[in-house]
């Protein structure tokens, strides 16, 4: 029978949940020896991919070809040259396809891996990119430590990839990360503009479609949707009460509806008024539909982290989303009610959702 | 991490560098838990040669005895 296998990668460790209905779950953890975890995937082959950074002993990826009964890790090749300046402090983010585990990490790179995570190799520190030469000093690389914070392979080859700068840009690359291009055209920031001003702009999340034509975005200053693939970008935040947040998913067959989970901004970082709250459009972002019930409040400050939310692909899709002060949700009903699944866990960092068997 | 990893190990190494390729050696890993580019140690990695505060370049005297702790620390 299959089940839904949600990921929740937290400070202390990865927790799976797993369901039959969707309703009633079983969770396991913490694992990976409590490591913080990132972000973790279900990859291609399978297996769970999680990419864990410790402030003591360094970065490495785990991985479990039996849904997390037992555990391999591995770091080898997960460097950066001697005498490149460089020092990889985090890795944050992981996608697999193409047979490639890819992996981004901070100082800004991309490596990968074609051995399931054995072994890895660096793909690009995008240099000649626009702004590439300040994203590395310790003085201009953001709170968070992301580096490369998200990563889409297209489908079309393994050499069209693109990325998230945190802090900085939306990259795109078809020659296998040779060369990139950089995609924020229509954003705004609040903030000088760099020398290049194609670049500098805080991108937190991406949400495309099914439409590949269709993407959205959460970003630090409004909320986005571009109608050409994310090459250039319509903002959409009138209507939600604040303009920053983190996390967002995108509907997994109608183009036209969208979740985001927006904050106050500032030191606070929490939902509006105290109220854990979702906002949903189902026009592409002309009208938004606050959501709350079920979720807790008032007096429930509570954040998300950009990959704090994640949904199934069946057709009566499951969402999710989890806070950094370890609340977990779901919604059966496209987010008009919601359920708790588990509380007091550690801070979330990331949940990915996956139908398995 | 290590299941198997004692808390003493006997080593030949004339510095700590080596003295730690070639725990890596025996236990594949372990040196990227403990050294970071450069290469460099771990900011929260210490190590002592005979009780003195000591780096990767430090020499390891026959019979010297090495201490490799992890300063961890926090919430």
């Amino acid at each position: 029978m299959p089940q839904t296998v949600l990921l929740v990668g937290t400070r202390k460790g990865l927790f799976i949940l797993e369901s039959a209905d969707r309703r009633d779950w079983t969770m396991r953890g913490p694992l990976c020896e409590s490591w913080p975890i990132y972000n973790a995937i279900i990859g291609e082959d399978g297996a769970i991919y999680a990419a864990a950074a410790s402030e003591w002993l360094g970065s490495s990826v785990w991985r479990s070809a039996d849904l997390g009964e037992t555990w391999t890790q591995s770091s080898e090749g997960l460097a950066y040259a001697d005498d490149s300046g460089l020092k990889l402090n985090k890795i944050s983010s992981l996608a697999h396809k193409h047979g490639k585990l890819f992996v981004g990490a901070e100082s800004v790179g991309l490596f990968e891996s074609t051995d399931d995570g054995k072994t890895f190799s660096l793909v690009s520190t995008l240099d000649g990119a626009p702004g590439r030469e300040v994203w590395n000093d310790p003085a201009m690389q953001p709170p968070g430590h992301l580096g490369i914070s998200a990563i889409w392979p297209y489908d079309d080859s393994p050499d069209h990839i693109r990325v998230i700068v945190q802090g900085n840009s939306i990259m795109d690359t078809d020659d296998g990360g040779k060369t990139w291009t950089p995609s924020n055209s229509g954003l705004r920031r609040e903030w000088p503009a760099p020398e290049d001003d194609r670049v500098g702009f805080c991108v937190h999340k991406l949400a495309p479609s099914p439409d590949a034509e269709r993407w959205y975005q959460q970003n630090h200053v409004g909320t986005w949707r571009s109608d050409d693939g994310g090459s250039s970008w319509n903002e959409i935040s009138e209507g939600l009460p604040t303009e920053f947040g983190f996390a967002c998913a995108a509907h997994p067959h109608d183009r036209e509806t969208f979740f985001t989970t927006v904050l106050d901004p500032g030191h606070g970082r929490t939902m509006p008024d105290g109220q854990v709250q979702v906002w949903r459009t189902r026009d592409a972002g002309s009208s938004w539909q606050k959501m709350t019930k079920g979720l807790p409040g008032p007096d429930a400050f509570v954040g998300v982290l950009r990959d704090g939310m994640s949904r199934d692909e069946q057709d009566d899709f499951g969402l999710y989303f989890g806070t950094s002060t370890g609340q977990l949700f779901a919604s059966l009903d496209e987010g008009d009610s919601w359920t708790e699944v588990a509380d007091y866990l550690p801070s979330i960092q990331s949940v990915r959702v996956a139908t398995v068997g | 991490m290590f299941a198997d990893l004692p808390r003493r190990v006997d080593v030949e190494a004339p510095t700590v560098l080596e003295a730690i390729a070639e725990l890596d050696r025996r236990w594949p890993g372990l040196r990227d838990r403990l050294c970071a580019e450069g290469p460099s140690l771990r900011q929260h990695i210490h190590v002592y040669v005979d009780g003195e505060r000591s780096d990767l370049a430090t020499p390891v005297p026959a019979n010297a005895r090495l201490d490799v702790i992890a300063a961890i620390s926090g919430g």
